[in-house]
């Protein structure tokens, strides 16, 4: 029966080559017209350890797992119950597995999935060079109904630059794969492939938000390397030069944060990428960019935390410090992409914010978004640019931080005569002179203050959808499983808004509460131990008398089921 | 000073370098000398207020760029280097000075010292050091002789032998590495002049005496000594710092190598990035 949604995961060794097996299907589908998601989910060793490639392939746009998996294939059993809280199998799963690998797992019993045997490793003797990986690629293809030219065509392309030895082998690998799927039978094909007007983009969540830095006019980077983040400053590294920038591989993150405001106090808009360790350690010269008035984005891929915490999961608990990590009254730009093409756009949006008000900017990403790779409808380009508002030369009694309607002062770049002035932490006049006047120190604050209230952020603060009386309320990669969530419980005649809020802070409260208008119960959902965002919420706005929490830590992510099984819940509440 | 006229004539004394602020400096502190001989170099290198940028983070010396007329950064504790590196790489025409003093540059912010020095972006560092903290009134610094019990917060000394700075520096690769003395203005300007003018990483050590809480420091005038010989041999500069009795002044090493620069490609417009991600049949 074909499905206009499969979802299926790879697992095994890691070398046994699943995360490449994965892509090579991803972009294989997109090739074909498909959306897709591929997340990765891998043990904490550097090398080897167990590894799950896990797909969702898809006729329409899709940015969230599903609940359950379709297909479960085995290149071995290396400590796969690691993935049993996260690889739902049920009566309707297949699993396929290699008999020579020993012993089924209890799980997978248990979990009353039909089992079939291909012998992956006893086929690879077949053909010099083949691959068990690759073979699965051609069996999966042909088992979901992948166009195996598409298939091939991808193949080659990964390969291209592994020579034609290695290309012939993978190639005869898919064969065999192929012809391995004859007998068996799947619970489901995927639907024909959507009608394309434009091409898919395969992109993941951290190169999108190093494009949406580059779009936006970032042209100097300096980082240390930290996960989930790293591919983001490695994106950058690549491509800023292209663009005459640089990115600088610092010390540390105390380094990467005080390089990007040396970089922008000299006028280039600069960025770096963090995960939550390095963003604790950056918090002191966040408050300086405030202080100082120097924008700055810092890109945090959020993961599982406190301290060290689970480096390689996600979790939408750095909010609290992104948004309050400061000492004194230091108010801050926060922004969330909502999905992986939102993270173009939004770090674009969070670079262009900064810029215009002369003040950090935070971009909470996370690892769910961020290492997830997706076959997406290309995101909207948009004309949000790098414009700093800018003291020109030959200036008389230029005062740097002079008490501007709009709080926003022009800045005289080095290189500008008669715009010299000391830029500084310490409160300060209008003309940059330190003082410790209350006087002096209340009307910067003011005037800082200013910049949020009077600036026209548009329509960009949330994503609202639907107007039904219960609201799901929610930010950030959560809101990818809500929206899904959504939309099953409107196919079963339930109408529900969703709204997710991209910019966190300044929170639109007016808006915030005219999006809330009518709403008679509200579900919060955030992937957090604490509640951080129904925290924030409430310290801004009266939430309805009927308002639920979904929140829970990671590492297992809140999925689309959790989300209806919340709704439900207090549908049911509400009517008993 | 900035009128498009004066700017036409514009040969600079050194007060012209001055601002019209009041330092924060006890009187007698030893950085006084090293604003009047930094002036002076800057004066002396015909450099342009507007094209120079002095970056400092915390502490008494740290506050030297605001009472200059030229650009300023006075950041957070301990991170002027990063500061400083990120503008010298991203405006490389620009004249970058960072400064500070003992406690910023050895202490909170020891790590950056060491990878500024391997690094060799495009910068002059000058180091105040009194050997204390004096904007905190008066505690030991990493270059604080062991035995000095002269702070309530090491009673008994500070059981650690003072950092070396011009032996860490070496051993951290800087090009360009000099000690010179607050109160030896020719000399100090002689050698703030050629670390300006060098092409690289250029780090200057300045014994400036603490008159608050070192007092004994005023003794100094008697122990320094000119005697470092510029070598670009680096076992000959180890063994002159190895006789070095931390009062020699002069150009220890100078060994130019080529500055950190960033990668460089082809320039490329962003459409053409954005081809990458695409996927047709």
């Amino acid at each position: 029966m074909p499905s206009d949604s499969l979802s299926l995961a790879l697992i095994g060794s890691g070398g046994a080559g699943v995360m490449t097996a994965g892509q090579t299907l991803l972009d294989a589908a997109a090739t074909s017209g498909y959306y897709g998601l591929m997340t990765r989910a891998t043990g904490p060793q550097i090398r080897g350890g167990e590894a799950a490639a896990i797909l969702r392939l898809s006729t329409r746009p899709v940015e969230c797992q599903d609940d359950r998996l379709d297909l479960l294939v085995a290149l071995d059993w290396n400590k796969a119950e690691r993935f049993a809280d996260e690889l739902i199998l049920d009566d309707d799963s297949l699993v396929i597995a290699d008999p020579g690998q020993g012993e089924i797992p209890d799980w997978i019993h248990d979990s009353g999935a039909r089992l079939e045997e291909v012998p992956f490793d006893a086929l690879t003797k077949e053909v010099r060079g083949a691959r068990a990986n690759s073979i699965a690629v051609g069996l999966v293809g042909e088992l979901i109904g992948l166009e195996a030219t598409n298939v091939e065509a991808t193949v080659q392309r990964i390969l291209q630059n592994k020579g034609a030895k290695l290309i012939d082998a993978a190639l005869a690998s898919l064969k065999l794969g192929q012809v391995a799927a004859g007998d068996l039978s799947v619970p489901a094909r995927l639907a024909a492939e959507p009608e394309q007007d434009e091409p898919r983009w395969l992109i993941t969540g951290n190169e999108a938000a190093g494009l949406g830095a580059v779009r936006g006019g970032v042209r100097f980077c300096a980082a240390y390397p930290i996960t989930p983040s790293t591919e983001i400053q490695e994106w950058l590294a690549a491509h800023l030069p292209e663009f005459g920038g640089c990115l600088v591989q610092a010390e540390d993150e105390l380094a990467s944060i005080n390089m990007c405001l040396g970089a922008s106090f000299g006028g280039t808009p600069a960025m770096t990428a963090t995960s939550g360790p390095g963003f604790s350690l950056m918090v002191e010269a966040l408050g300086l960019a405030t202080q100082a008035e120097i924008p700055v984005v810092v890109v945090d891929v959020m993961r599982g935390g406190p301290s060290t915490g689970i480096p390689t999961r996600s979790e939408q608990a750095d909010l609290d410090i992104a948004v309050h990590g400061a000492h004194g009254d230091a108010p801050r730009l926060v922004l969330a992409p909502n999905s992986i093409g939102d993270c173009v756009t939004t770090t674009q949006w969070a670079v262009h914010l900064a810029e215009a008000l002369q003040t950090p900017a935070v971009v909470l990403s996370d690892q769910r978004l961020g290492q997830a790779r997706a076959a997406i409808a290309p995101p909207p380009s948009c004309d949000w640019k790098a414009q700093r508002k800018l003291a020109k030369a030959d200036l008389n009694d230029y005062r740097r931080f002079a008490d501007a309607e709009d709080g926003v002062s022009p800045m005289a770049l080095p290189g500008t005569a008669g715009g010299e002035y000391t830029a500084t932490g310490l409160s300060h006049m209008e003309s940059a002179r330190p003082s410790a006047s209350g006087m002096d120190h209340k009307r910067q604050l003011d005037k800082r203050r200013r910049k949020f209230e009077q600036f026209d952020f548009g329509q960009n603060w949330a994503d609202i959808d639907g107007d039904g009386e219960v609201v799901v309320l929610t930010w950030g990669s959560t809101t990818q499983p809500a929206r899904e969530a959504v939309a099953r419980m409107r196919a079963l005649g339930q109408e529900i808004r969703l709204v997710s809020i991209r910019l966190l802070s300044p929170l639109k409260v007016d808006a915030l509460d005219e999006a809330l208008t009518a709403c008679q119960r509200l579900l919060i959902v955030e992937q957090s131990h604490g509640g951080q965002f129904h925290r924030y919420l409430r310290s801004h706005i009266e939430l309805p008398a009927s308002t639920h929490l979904l929140a829970s830590p990671g590492p297992l992510n809140i999925g689309p089921g959790d989300i209806v099984a919340a709704i439900e819940k207090l549908t049911h509440e509400e009517a008993a | 000073m900035n009128s498009a006229v004066e700017k036409q004539i514009r040969i600079l004394g050194h007060k012209d370098f001055k601002s019209d602020y009041k330092p924060v400096w006890c009187a007698g502190c030893g950085d006084f000398g090293v604003l009047n001989a930094l002036t002076k170099a800057m004066a002396a290198l015909e450099l342009e207020p507007e094209n120079v940028a002095m970056i400092a983070g915390i502490g008494c010396s740290s506050r030297i760029p605001a009472y200059t007329t030229v650009y300023g950064f006075h950041g957070v504790h301990g991170r002027a280097l990063p500061l400083a590196a990120g503008l010298a790489v991203s405006r490389p025409e620009l004249t970058v000075i960072a400064t500070g003093g003992d406690g910023d540059g050895f202490s909170i912010g020891g790590n950056h010292f060491l990878h500024a020095c391997r690094r060799n972006v495009n910068m002059t560092y000058l180091v105040m050091d009194n050997s204390v903290y004096g904007m905190t009134k008066g505690q030991a610094s990493p270059t604080t002789e062991c035995d000095w019990t002269g702070s309530k917060l090491s009673p008994q000394g500070t059981h650690q032998p003072p950092l070396q700075p011009l032996e860490l520096a070496l051993a951290a690769r800087a090009p360009f590495i000099a000690r010179a003395f607050s109160n030896s203005p020719n000399e100090l300007a002689r050698i703030m002049t050629e670390a300006i003018e060098f092409e690289g990483f250029a780090f200057v050590q300045i014994l400036s005496p603490c008159i608050t809480f070192r007092p004994e420091q005023l003794g100094w005038k008697k122990r320094v000594h000119e005697g470092f010989e510029p070598t670009d041999d680096r076992a000959a500069a180890f063994a002159a710092l190895s006789d070095d009795d931390g009062f020699t002044t002069g150009i220890l090493y100078r060994a130019p190598r080529p500055a950190f620069r960033p990668d460089q490609r082809d320039r490329v417009d962003i459409e053409t990035i954005e081809k990458h991600f695409e996927v047709r049949s």
